[in-house]
């Protein structure tokens, strides 16, 4: 895969852009399906923002849809997922009900929380995904306890364990990576690094950039994959959890992605250029690149896929629709779920 | 009736539980080769192997992530830290992760798991090692929080907390690890989460203590009954949640209250009693209730100024004598 052992700048399309030629209608056609649901979600949940209807932080993950889709799609029942607050795409790949997501940002009674979690604390755990964290690399190693339960329980399940560039300076994720290298857990850990941690940018935040290099000391061999291609970011993480899977133990992931909108809705952008969003926007567009492929393998056209958007545009309406009208948790919940009843 | 020391039964209670329930682990600092900083895990290593009990690194964020991570998908953890003292390089998971994922995930995530180890000063090792957090970990809800005094207690206690389904905090002592207590009879002996015990009937001021306090409690007690004062001794054996039935009907009974613990006073665990207390009981009430606590400063190395910074029992008797206008 030329895109994954390659040093991915984003910015350099043509090297890092995937040389999966063969990719199938089929799976073309599923990862458009779901980076449009992504993108069509999030970006309703951040007009109903706007409109006050969800409170809060809120953070968006346009532009970044391709990570989750790709590394979705090497996982098997029974593996696990876990990532910091910017997390509901990671709901939706998980196969969480859309109207259950939407109505958890507007906190509602039929949110997937029951509306005591919000944007940033969702689970789906019978879909493998354990939250929607709000302590930033906190999830670390919590992933990494995942993966100690899989290896417990002697399956050859995996850990697939998200956090940002931002999250990549925490102590304790090096605590998580040396106990994972140690104890050969099996646990991916996956940084998405968009390239700012709320508005600081990586080369103002570490002398060393390639954040894939960080396991290095822990004997965690790391990659660098082009995380606006789902074929590449698909490709690497295959290959990582194959090995992952065969009890070679961890792996780190480092996806360079780009997300459009601010750290979350409040952010006033002055930490970068228009120019450089709309630049991304127009040349590393995730979804507008399978869009292409799929033109150009002559597998859709323009009317069929204004169709798939119209099908998921209805579906994100029809959820935020919900989520507006569902009632309010009744008060009594306030004491519930605070300690379990045994 | 046979005599166990509270290291012994510690060590018992995690054996059965761990036969009993593959799912139950024991990781923390030297806990497998070494047999327990303090040999709490004496025997552990040889009987249920290296898989099971795992010495960690040095590393207590990341271990009890780990094992908080490891609970979530399931499995019933115990984690034991050298000292409570180093717990604080991982109170952010405790209370981030452990205690709050429940309650933000609407049930859907659970973490039973339980944090054990030494808590409070021990003898001479100054004040980054001598810190009672029974108050910081009651604080928060999502949290079990469990302070034994005997023996039978630290037994029964920890295999209710091993079974529990939620966090618990499960606060030692090292002073008492070696003592010996008479061991209640029965296999399988629990002690349910959240009932504190009256270990010595009275009638005249009620002390409500719990750990190695609830020695110098008794202690007490037994000097002011020689002057005519019969005090009532509760072990409050759970901190959170509260038995506060236990300590209303002592009250009510003896109109008189004393708290007891390590632990600084502001904020502490007496001030809740204190509070909830006058709530529940105010009209029940001849004298105001007295707070004992460790001073209100680090604790300092000196012999001398140690013990007079630590509750001691001729406090809790001044205190009781106060109460009874004996003085």
């Amino acid at each position: 895969m030329a895109g994954s052992k390659k040093k991915a700048k984003i910015s350099k399309s043509s090297k890092s852009r995937s040389a999966k030629a063969a990719a199938s209608r089929e799976t073309l056609e599923t990862y458009f399906r779901e980076m449009l649901m992504i993108r069509r979600f999030e970006e309703k949940a951040g007009q109903m923002y706007g409109m006050g209807l969800i409170g809060g932080f809120c953070h968006l993950y346009i532009g970044q849809e391709a990570v989750v889709t790709g590394i979705q799609h090497a996982l098997e029942p029974g593996d696990t997922v876990i990532t910091g607050y910017r997390c509901h795409a990671h709901m939706l790949v998980a196969g969480a009900d859309t109207k259950a997501v939407m109505a958890e940002l507007t906190g509602r009674a039929s949110g997937v929380s029951k509306g005591k979690g919000g944007s940033m604390h969702m689970f789906a755990p019978e879909g493998g995904f354990y939250g929607g964290h709000g302590i930033v690399g906190a999830q670390a190693p919590l992933g990494a306890g995942l993966g100690f339960a899989h290896k417990y329980r002697c399956n050859d399940r995996v850990s697939i364990t998200y956090f940002g560039d931002g999250a990549a300076n925490q102590g304790q994720v090096f605590e998580a990576f040396n106990m994972a290298a140690l104890w050969k857990l099996p646990v991916i850990f996956v940084i998405e690094n968009n390239q700012y941690a709320m508005g600081t940018s990586v080369k103002r935040s570490t002398a060393v950039q390639e954040l894939c290099q960080r396991g290095e000391a822990f004997g965690i061999p790391g990659q660098q994959a082009d995380g606006m291609d789902v074929l590449a970011v698909n490709s690497i993480a295959d290959e990582a959890v194959a090995k992952c899977r065969a009890g070679e133990g961890p792996a780190l992931l480092e996806m360079m992605t780009y997300r459009y909108r601010g750290h979350s809705m409040s952010d006033p952008a002055k930490y970068r250029t228009r120019e450089e969003v709309s630049k991304m926007r127009q040349e590393r567009d995730p979804i507008e690149h399978v869009r292409e492929m799929m033109i150009s393998a002559g597998y859709a056209d323009d009317d069929t896929l204004r169709d798939v958007d119209r099908e998921i545009k209805a579906e994100v309406n029809n959820a935020a629709e919900f989520a507006q009208n569902n009632q309010e948790p009744n008060l009594g919940e306030i004491h519930t779920d605070i300690v379990a009843v045994d | 009736m046979t005599e166990l020391t509270v290291r012994e039964a510690l060590r018992d209670a995690m054996a059965e539980e761990m036969r009993a329930d593959d799912d139950v682990f024991l990781m923390g600092e030297e806990v497998a080769e070494y047999q327990g900083a303090y040999k709490v895990s004496q025997g552990l290593l040889e009987e249920f192997g290296a898989q099971r009990i795992i010495d960690t690194p040095i590393t207590e964020a990341g271990f009890v992530g780990i094992g908080i991570g490891a609970a979530m998908a399931g499995l019933k953890p115990i984690v034991e830290f050298m000292t409570f003292n180093f717990a604080m390089q991982a109170i952010d998971q405790i209370v981030n992760s452990a205690a709050k994922t429940r309650y933000m995930s609407g049930g859907l995530v659970t973490v039973p798991i339980v944090f054990r180890g030494p808590n409070g000063a021990a003898a001479r090792v100054a004040a980054q090692h001598s810190q009672c957090y029974a108050g910081w970990y009651a604080h928060v809800p999502g949290l079990k929080v469990v302070a034994p005094f005997s023996a039978g207690d630290a037994k029964g206690l920890l295999k209710s907390a091993i079974r529990d389904s939620n966090p618990v905090i499960f606060l030692e002592n090292e002073i008492l690890y070696g003592q010996s207590f008479e061991m209640p009879d029965g296999g399988d002996h629990t002690v349910p989460i959240g009932s504190a015990n009256v270990l010595r009937p009275g009638s005249d001021v009620t002390i409500a203590a719990f750990s190695i306090m609830v020695g110098k409690a008794l202690l007490a007690a037994e000097n002011l009954a020689g002057e005519g004062i019969d005090a009532e001794v509760i072990d409050l054996r759970t901190i959170r949640p509260l038995d506060e039935n236990c300590i209303i009907t002592s009250v009510k009974k003896t109109n008189r209250l004393i708290t007891v613990e390590e632990g600084w006073p502001t904020a502490g665990v007496g001030a809740e009693i204190s509070a909830m207390t006058m709530q529940r009981a105010f009209d029940f009430l001849d004298a105001p209730i007295i707070r004992i606590s460790g001073d209100d400063v680090p604790l300092p190395y000196a012999a001398n100024l140690e013990v007079e910074a630590l509750p001691q029992a001729n406090d809790i008797a001044a205190a009781a004598r106060e109460l009874c206008y004996r003085k």
